[in-house]
């Protein structure tokens, strides 16, 4: 089976295709507040397309039972769709070999895994955690605890005003300490697009092994996790057009094999006596119990859903919408951009004058807008920024330039009313 | 609610603006900070409760409109109450903005309050209103923190 990846030939997004596109997304019709639904916040959660929502329902109706138990027809069949969802994601991530995909329940369990798994064996009393000041909570509180409990150090990779890492204050970092770096390819909060692959090389030079938190990267551009050279990569479903409840962690098949189990229980083993438990291999060793069979097939389901569409058309089409808005909202006085690295995807983050961001989201919820307002689950980054909050704008391919406006009309009623 | 204006009253916004009472008692008798970590509400009061009444009481911090001109009309509508009297205040304010208590069915102490009842339609934002009130609650009974994330209500735990 050939899966294409690069969509060159296919129509790029645009007036001629977008309304087709948002077609696919029966949510998209919604009246929120009597208004038609903006949904501008998609990097906290993606809407799903038709396509998947059959796709799950055709799996519930038709093809459920446990996977890897039985020989009767619809537990093979159901353990067949998942194996083919497994070697969906490794096509999307153009990893070596299926077995380097484990299914999780999200980036947060993903990273998690690995906190446990290597973290607890190979990182010790004083050895040190490289991650940065842009990192969400899931890629921040799971290495403070591995750090609480052996003795570690967490070390910090400082940002500039623009919410780009300090590259240089990153190569000095290293140290013979250096155990570990975990870093997020993509901020939620600020948008900033990290220059991942050359930090992986450079921690490779000193044998650092790297982990990367690619929940916001994965649905918005083309990933090829041999390129990066990353040892794991995580991201969760519901961000790509997915179901909730379904995450992948990529780990190269090597340190895979050499890592603790996370969680015992059925499925993970070859063999149990109360002596002696064999583990099974990998990725079956990462996978204790049921896990989220029809989440994973509605995963594989996106994934063919972005495929055709093409993710090189995706990350071109959001590059457009941001620069649009960034320019009108940029030049709207008394609103602040926060986040203006150069390199950004398509998130934007921004504070109105005089006005809490919870306020700014109320607001606009009136007009049928859905953004993000709050801390983000970074409160690091709120902290550089000596801001509490901040509202959130994020797009996806099936937004529009138009939508873009509503916001800007919306931001501008909100001064209206706090002037 | 569709029409965020009747949240966002003139009234609401003037207290944002200029909140009254601002600042800190000196050599206050009762203390409590109030903090919603999911929006980063903080809140500070200060009061001087003098023969079972507020004599004094101000507050500072950061927060939304609605928790400002929340803390602000509160810190004006239980000055010269006695404690007994503030606590009935704190559950009938409480109870109007989870919307379980319906200030026009019932005679109740809320008056120009009654101007946030539109906030039990916003279920993200009920914990905006009552942030000052829970702290209220937890500077009269000489708690000195209180939080609207805590497993139990904060309000009915201790009342």
């Amino acid at each position: 089976m050939k899966i294409e990846r690069v969509n060159n030939e296919r129509t790029p997004i645009g007036k001629a295709t977008i309304d087709k596109i948002r077609a696919d997304f029966p949510i998209l019709g919604l009246q929120v507040s009597g208004k038609p639904l903006v949904y501008l916040d998609n990097a906290a959660s993606s809407q799903m397309p038709q396509p998947v929502i059959d796709r799950i329902v055709r799996y519930q109706t038709e093809e459920h039972s446990n996977i890897h138990r039985a020989v009767h027809y619809l537990s093979e069949l159901a353990t067949s769709e998942y194996e083919a969802a497994r070697v969906k994601v490794q096509h999307f991530l153009n990893a070596k070999e299926s077995r380097e995909i484990i299914f999780t329940r999200g980036t947060t369990e993903a990273i998690n895994l690995v906190m446990h798994g290597y973290g607890r064996s190979f990182i010790g009393k004083g050895d040190e955690i490289i991650l940065s000041a842009l990192e969400h909570h899931a890629n921040i509180v799971p290495w403070q605890m591995l750090a609480q409990e052996k003795g570690a150090v967490l070390r910090v990779i400082p940002i500039n005003d623009d919410g780009e890492l300090l590259i240089d204050e990153f190569e000095a970092l290293f140290n013979e300490k250096t155990r570990f770096l975990a870093l997020s390819h993509v901020s939620n909060a600020l948008g900033t697009i990290s220059p991942v692959k050359k930090m992986t090389a450079f921690a490779h030079r000193r044998g650092v092994p790297v982990l990367l938190d690619g929940a916001q990267a994965a649905p918005h551009q083309l990933l090829d996790v041999q390129d990066l050279d990353c040892d794991f990569y995580a991201f969760s479903g519901h961000k790509m057009c997915g179901p909730t409840g379904i995450g992948v962690l990529y780990g190269k098949a090597q340190l895979l094999e050499r890592m603790q189990p996370y969680q015992g229980g059925g499925d993970m083993i070859l063999s149990v006596t109360f002596k002696k438990t064999v583990y099974n291999v990998i990725p079956a060793k990462f996978e204790a119990g049921t896990p989220p069979i029809m989440a994973a097939i509605g995963l594989g389901a996106a994934i063919d859903y972005l495929n055709g569409i093409g993710l090189g058309n995706i990350a071109t089409y959001e590059h457009e919408l941001l620069e649009y808005a960034t320019g009108k909202i940029s030049a709207m006085p008394g609103v602040r951009i926060i986040g203006t690295a150069a390199n950004k995807a398509a998130v934007m983050s921004f504070e109105i004058d005089g006005v809490h961001p919870h306020d700014v989201g109320t607001i606009l919820n009136g007009d049928g807008i859905a953004i993000r307002t709050g801390h983000h689950c970074a409160q690091p980054v709120m902290d550089r920024f000596n801001v509490p909050a901040t509202a959130r704008a994020s797009f996806a391919f099936y937004n529009t330039k138009q939508e873009i406006d509503k916001l800007v009309d919306g931001i501008r009623r909100v001064q209206e009313m706090f002037s | 609610m569709t029409d965020m204006r009747q949240l966002y009253q003139e009234v609401i916004l003037d207290h944002n603006r200029k909140p009254r009472n601002w600042g800190a008692i000196p050599d206050a008798n009762r203390h409590a900070e109030g903090h919603n970590p999911l929006c980063g509400d903080h809140i500070k009061l200060s009061m001087n409760v003098l023969d079972d009444k507020i004599d004094a009481i101000a507050f500072e911090g950061h927060g939304c409109a609605i928790c400002k001109a929340s803390a602000s009309m509160m810190t004006g509508a239980v000055k010269g109450k006695t404690v007994q009297d503030a606590e009935i205040m704190v559950e009938e304010f409480r109870g109007m903005a989870t919307g379980t208590f319906e200030p026009d069915s019932a005679d109740n102490h809320l008056g120009k309050l009654k101007i946030f009842a539109g906030v039990k339609d916003l279920p993200s934002r009920v914990k905006c209103a009552i942030l000052p009130w829970h702290t209220l609650h937890a500077a009269l009974n000489s708690e000195a923190s209180t939080s609207t994330e805590g497993e139990a209500d904060p309000v009915s735990d201790h009342a």
